[in-house]
């Protein structure tokens, strides 16, 4: 089991970072939610799984009897999926804003910050 | 079906007796702020409301900060546990002196940032909420010193990212959008990298507490694994403090905002960098950190040089400081890759330095635009010919970046040179020499063409899109850092014994371990 999720954590990351090294900020964008879902896949898996045993303590109990699902790993996850949902909310809405203003989605043409002719400092007075 | 198992106190699992008072002076640096933050957005369509508020609460905090600073400098580290959960379970405040001489340092240049925002920030940027960013930002700042969870910091990263997207883009011009998209792409990546981290150390230590992994990652058979977690740690907050070869976001962002926003940004946020690195690597994973510290090595020495000469090449002066950022970065981390206790104590101080005295340059820069209307190498000059008190403080500010004496730069390089000479890195010792050189060569110009250099061009009466401000609001926050920048250089000695006492404890985390878990032990 938790060979079949590293290949498939593996197989998000790759596609994340293809989708990171385009210019297009769409593509770039895709890239980040595939990588935080690799993210969020990676810490599940290293939390060790376990199939059909929620992590309750029977009646009468004060500990669990037996081997129990591993709840931090999701208190984790349902974190950074929200962190990275709404960091992505916002980035989408930059990128488009950014699109509108500059004319562009190609990061290679988004020259305002860095116009592309500088000019050295003078060297004498 | 088994049996009944062992009987468990719960109780022992919580702290029953209520906190005492010096407890919540460790979650106040956070609480306060984020209060004031909603407070603010509250007030938002009142904003002289907003600003005094503002400067009210960082006011409070840089008294609050004095007061951890003082209580973890005679006591010993200062540990809360939230919802009385103990550890290794709870999550952690956990103070100890460098958290406290960081978060002191981050609440005094958060309010002289605030003090300037007056000047600074138009009503139509109040009104969409600059204050509430700001106060975010600081909160965030000072969890992320602050805690003792490695999650947590995760959290307050994200906390400090999503704050500073608010203000990179508060006013929507082109640039600062185009500067954004870089910046918050970058930022983001690296905040994911340092979460696969995270994730693969809780997988092989099994805890997200800072001193039980300290204490468990010794205890570990195999070393593989946890070296992979320090090299993608490294990436992160590398890229987070942007070491080369991943500091091109900075260059490429910082001087689009207001300059109130670049000047806290440049003096914070890579330093929140630098100190993930020396509480993660060198306090949590220490043997990983000697592995890798010819790669540190490297990347501290190419920094370095990449910003000085990126410094010299550059025509405006915004643009020029965030090169000498850069190089106050790779300074800091000849500190990381020596990892002695004078290195250490070095890096920590230079980073208390580089936040003072980055801030004071950038606002100054807020100054030059404010008298000359331009920041640019070729049009601006004359301005010691209109305020010749000005031109003093900002040579003292740039002769203090560069590191000469007698300012707060000189104390920290020397005791990391000391340390890379009698550790055998001479490479290191000599490029922080020649890199001050070349940063005292790229200051000094500017001050000669800028301030010196008279071309006889009339001054603008008023410079477009800066409020109105009397000439004590924009020059008195420099001042003041410059007042203290000054008497660091003067008298190292406070701050000396404080940093090499924060070094100790990154390399000898027993007194930190014990503290957090010893009370764990105990019912």
């Amino acid at each position: 089991m938790e060979g079949i999720l590293a290949l498939l954590v593996g197989l998000f990351f790759v596609s994340a970072i293809y989708m990171m090294l385009s210019r297009r900020t769409v593509r770039i964008l895709i890239g980040v939610v595939l990588l935080g879902n690799a993210v969020n896949l990676l810490i599940f898996t290293s939390g060790r799984l376990t199939i059909a045993a929620p992590p309750v303590i029977p009646l009468g109990l004060q500990t669990v009897d037996d081997t129990v699902a591993n709840p931090l790993p999701q208190a984790l996850i349902l974190t950074a999926i929200v962190i990275s949902f709404s960091l992505f909310a916002f980035l989408l809405v930059l990128s488009y804003r950014a699109f509108q203003e500059l004319g562009t989605d190609d990061v290679d043409e988004m020259r305002d910050a860095e116009p592309a002719e500088r000019r050295l400092p003078p060297m004498e007075y | 079906m088994a049996g009944p198992g062992p009987i468990v106190d719960r109780a022992q699992a919580m702290i029953i007796e209520p906190l005492a008072a010096v407890d919540w002076l460790a979650i106040a640096p956070v609480a306060l702020p984020l209060a004031g933050g909603a407070l603010c957005l509250m007030l938002r369509s009142r904003n002289d409301y907003a600003s005094r508020l503002t400067i009210i609460v960082l006011g409070l905090l840089v008294l609050i900060n004095v007061g951890l600073l003082g209580v973890v400098l005679n006591h010993g580290p200062v540990v809360m546990a939230m919802g009385n959960w103990l550890p290794p379970f709870g999550i952690l405040f956990t103070v100890d002196v460098l958290g406290a001489l960081l978060s002191l340092t981050t609440s005094v240049v958060g309010l002289v940032g605030a003090i300037y925002a007056g000047a600074d920030i138009d009503v139509g940027r109040r009104r969409f909420g600059f204050y509430t960013f700001y106060l975010l930002l600081i909160s965030g700042v000072s969890g992320a010193f602050l805690t003792g969870d490695i999650f947590n910091l995760y959290v307050w990263f994200e906390v400090l990212l999503i704050a500073s997207f608010g203000l990179m883009i508060l006013g929507g011009e082109r640039a600062q959008l185009d500067g954004a998209v870089k910046y918050g792409v970058l930022n983001l990546v690296a905040t994911t990298f340092f979460l696969i981290a995270v994730g693969l150390l809780y997988g092989l230590v099994g805890t997200l507490n800072m001193a039980d992994i300290a204490r468990s990652v010794p205890e570990l058979a195999d070393t593989a694994p946890i070296a992979a977690v320090a090299t993608l740690f490294f990436v992160a907050f590398a890229m987070k403090a942007a070491a080369f070869p991943l500091n091109f976001w900075l260059p490429a962002s910082y001087h689009t905002p207001r300059i109130v926003v670049s000047a806290v940004f440049a003096g914070l946020l890579t330093k929140v960098g630098v100190y993930a690195l020396l509480r993660v690597l060198v306090m949590l994973l220490p043997e990983s950190r000697m592995g890798l510290d010819h790669v540190f090595l490297w990347v501290a020495i190419l920094t370095m040089l990449v910003g000085a000469f990126g410094a010299l090449a550059q025509g405006d002066v915004r643009r020029l400081l965030g090169f000498v950022v850069i190089t106050g970065i790779g300074t800091m981390l000849v500190g990381v890759a020596v990892g002695t206790e004078e290195a250490l104590a070095g890096a920590v101080y230079y980073a208390i330095h580089s936040i003072l005295v980055m801030t004071a340059l950038y606002l100054a820069v807020g100054g030059m635009e404010r008298l000359a209307g331009s920041c640019s190498l070729h049009t601006t000059s004359g301005l010691y010919r209109t305020d010749p008190t000005f031109a003093a403080i900002f040579l003292i500010l740039a002769f203090a970046v560069s590191g000469l004496p007698p300012f707060s730069g000189f104390w920290p390089k020397v005791m990391l040179v000391r340390a890379s000479v009698a550790s055998g890195s001479e490479w290191a010792a000599a490029t922080i020499l020649f890199t001050g050189l070349l940063t005292t060569i790229a200051m000094a110009r500017v001050w000669l063409l800028a301030f010196w250099r008279d071309l006889g061009t009339e001054a603008p009466i008023r410079v477009a899109g800066l409020p109105t401000a009397s000439r004590v609001n924009w020059l008195g926050p420099i001042a003041i850092l410059t007042v203290i920048v000054i008497a660091l250089g003067v008298v190292p000695e406070g701050l000396m014994s404080a940093t090499m006492k924060s070094a100790d404890a990154l390399l000898d985390p027993a007194g930190y371990v014990g503290v957090v878990l010893g009370q764990g032990e105990q019912p």
